[in-house]
């Protein structure tokens, strides 16, 4: 496994190549990486896919761990793992999802949330420095288990096919302006809920990452390869901003935690509630 | 008549459009916070309430901002 952080390309074309040309701004090629193993056999890895691996592996045993050796007066570990679950389940399930309804979505929702944002924070850890969820294909797999979630609920409580599709419709609207309200509703719950909640989560993670390669390697470039003094300066200039910038990433990167597991909630609690 | 190029610019116009694209979910995120903070400060205790509305809209409007995004990477030439 390549514990290298630049990605492959560089590693292949060697970074002589790009001394030759000049500066090569960090592009979407930033993002793909070799293969772990040879993809003729029946098994291969990208970097994005150990971390998210072990990402599963560590916080599994981190709550196994907590879970084990509960006390009144809890440890710094418990302390932590209470503030995470107390917070998914208070302010994201029972706030939104009603205090009705609410228990059977905790382990998912808390599940999303503990992945996601391990994840997403992996992005500016030090010898990682990869947001796995900047690859598409890991938010498509989570809004595809909320999508099956939130449909198959949505079934069970207006029973059948037939009522899920009646209650897209709010109550009380003239005739002809149904099957336009339909329509809408359906675009919005089939097509619109999950591309949004995917790509939100994947193009917040890239445009970060490459936010921090173009300030990074920019200012990197500059301060090596720059002609004068001014040059050299503004070259620090650029790393201290991506130091200020991987703070401001620590902040997204909760965010779109919180906001993927917070929107995946509301479209249960949409699928819960009675009336719509 | 001959053209003479006085300045040129090369690179991907896809980068622009989503220079322009990105102004208006960013003025409609602005608009989403203006009226949290007046909520909260107006009534502190409904916080929680109006901080998931908020967000809500937030994650909304910034939908347009993502699809304006991968849209770059999808029409690059």
């Amino acid at each position: 496994m390549s514990l290298s952080v630049v990605p492959a390309h560089w590693l292949q074309g060697g970074l002589s190549a790009a001394d030759e040309e000049g500066f090569q701004a960090p592009g979407i090629e930033s993002f793909w990486w070799p293969l772990i193993g040879s993809d003729t056999s029946n098994w291969t890895l990208t970097r994005p896919a150990f971390v998210v691996m072990a990402s599963v592996v560590i916080i599994g045993f981190f709550f196994l761990a907590v879970a084990g050796k509960l006390t009144v007066v809890p440890s710094k570990r418990q302390w932590v793992a209470e503030q995470a679950y107390g917070f998914v389940r208070n302010t994201i399930a029972r706030d939104v999802i009603g205090a009705k309804d609410f228990r059977p979505f905790v382990p998912l929702l808390m599940t999303l949330f503990t992945l996601i944002l391990f994840n997403n924070v992996m992005g500016i850890l030090p010898f990682v420095q990869f947001p796995s969820m900047s690859r598409i294909a890991f938010p498509i797999v989570l809004t595809l288990i909320v999508y099956v979630v939130y449909h198959t609920v949505g079934l069970r409580r207006k029973h059948g096919v037939v009522g899920y599709l009646k209650s897209l419709v709010p109550p009380g609207l003239p005739v002809w302006l149904r099957p336009i309200m339909f329509f809408l509703e359906f675009l919005t719950y089939f097509i619109i809920r999950p591309l949004t909640l995917a790509l939100r989560l994947f193009g917040n993670m890239l445009a970060g990452h490459l936010m921090l390669l173009v300030f990074i390697l920019g200012g990197e470039y500059l301060l090596v390869h720059g002609s004068n003094l001014f040059v050299q300066a503004s070259g620090i200039l650029g790393l201290a901003f991506g130091i200020v910038m991987t703070f401001f990433e620590l902040l997204v990167q909760f965010l779109q935690a919180f906001i993927f597991t917070l929107l995946s909630a509301l479209y249960i609690s949409d699928a819960v509630s009675e009336e719509h | 008549m001959n053209t003479a190029v006085v300045a040129e610019i090369t690179g991907e116009i896809t980068y622009l459009g989503y220079g322009l694209a990105a102004i208006g979910p960013g003025i409609g995120v602005g608009l989403i916070f203006a009226a949290y903070i007046n909520g909260v400060a107006r009534q502190p205790e409904a916080r929680g309430m109006l901080q998931t509305i908020a967000f809500t809209g937030m994650a909304l409007t910034e939908a347009l901002a993502i699809l304006g995004l991968v849209f770059v990477f999808v029409f690059q030439g």
